[in-house]
């Protein structure tokens, strides 16, 4: 979790929410949150788990990079 | 102390004691229908109590429009982590247990204004071009 805030310190285009998934179960149940954590990157892509800073930042990288995250449409 | 005990208050006080600069805690609530939303603004309040650098704003999520749409808050209970500046910091729901820890993580990041992050991290972040929104799904244990 702590990486996610520490990213969107570092740039001031990155937001970061901590969601309590038993709370917000809509959600959780939208992107599919069987275990925990998971981080959803622009509504699109999925980190499953804790992973380290250099593994966490090439998956933010490509996922926002990514044709399928739609954010020239 | 109700919600967090004294043991925890003792400690939570002392890792608060290494804060920098003051930090605020924006909440975002409201009154009826929100199964935790008493027990999270308590936390918050109890929370804030244990640092003088450490501050709480509530507001309303149905009449607060503005700064609802300010902040950006699309569910409730919500609070951002901010100092002068608001970093995009949220936490949606009640923090307990691992929400609680990252929360405390947060607060004294925020207040020392560094990330902590590698030097190479920051600079490929400082390339980010496009926005991005992360989201982390946890729970409390």
């Amino acid at each position: 979790m702590r990486l996610a805030h520490q990213f969107a310190m570092e740039s001031d285009l990155i937001t970061a929410d901590c969601i309590e998934a038993t709370e917000f179960s809509d959600a959780a149940t939208k992107y599919r949150v069987y275990a925990v954590p998971k981080t959803i990157i622009n509504r699109e892509q999925a980190i499953e788990g804790s992973v380290p800073e250099g593994h966490f930042l090439e998956a933010v990288l490509s996922a926002a990079n990514s044709p399928e995250s739609g954010q020239e449409a | 102390m109700g919600l967090i005990g004294e043991e925890v208050a003792t400690e939570i006080r002392q890792r608060l004691s290494g804060m920098a600069a003051p930090v605020r805690m924006v909440h975002f609530t409201q009154e009826l229908n929100l199964e935790y939303g008493r027990e999270t603004r308590e936390m918050l309040e109890e929370l804030a109590a244990l640092s003088d650098k450490l501050t709480l704003e509530v507001y309303d999520f149905l009449l607060d429009k503005e700064k609802v749409a300010e902040y950006g808050v699309d569910k409730v209970p919500a609070t951002a982590i901010r100092n002068d500046k608001d970093y995009g910091i949220r936490f949606y729901g009640i923090p307990a247990g691992y929400e609680f820890s990252a929360l405390l993580d947060a607060i004294l990041d925020v207040s020392k204004g560094e990330s902590g992050l590698s030097p190479e991290t920051k600079e490929k972040l400082g390339r980010v071009s496009q926005p991005i929104h992360l989201e982390v799904f946890v729970t409390p244990t």
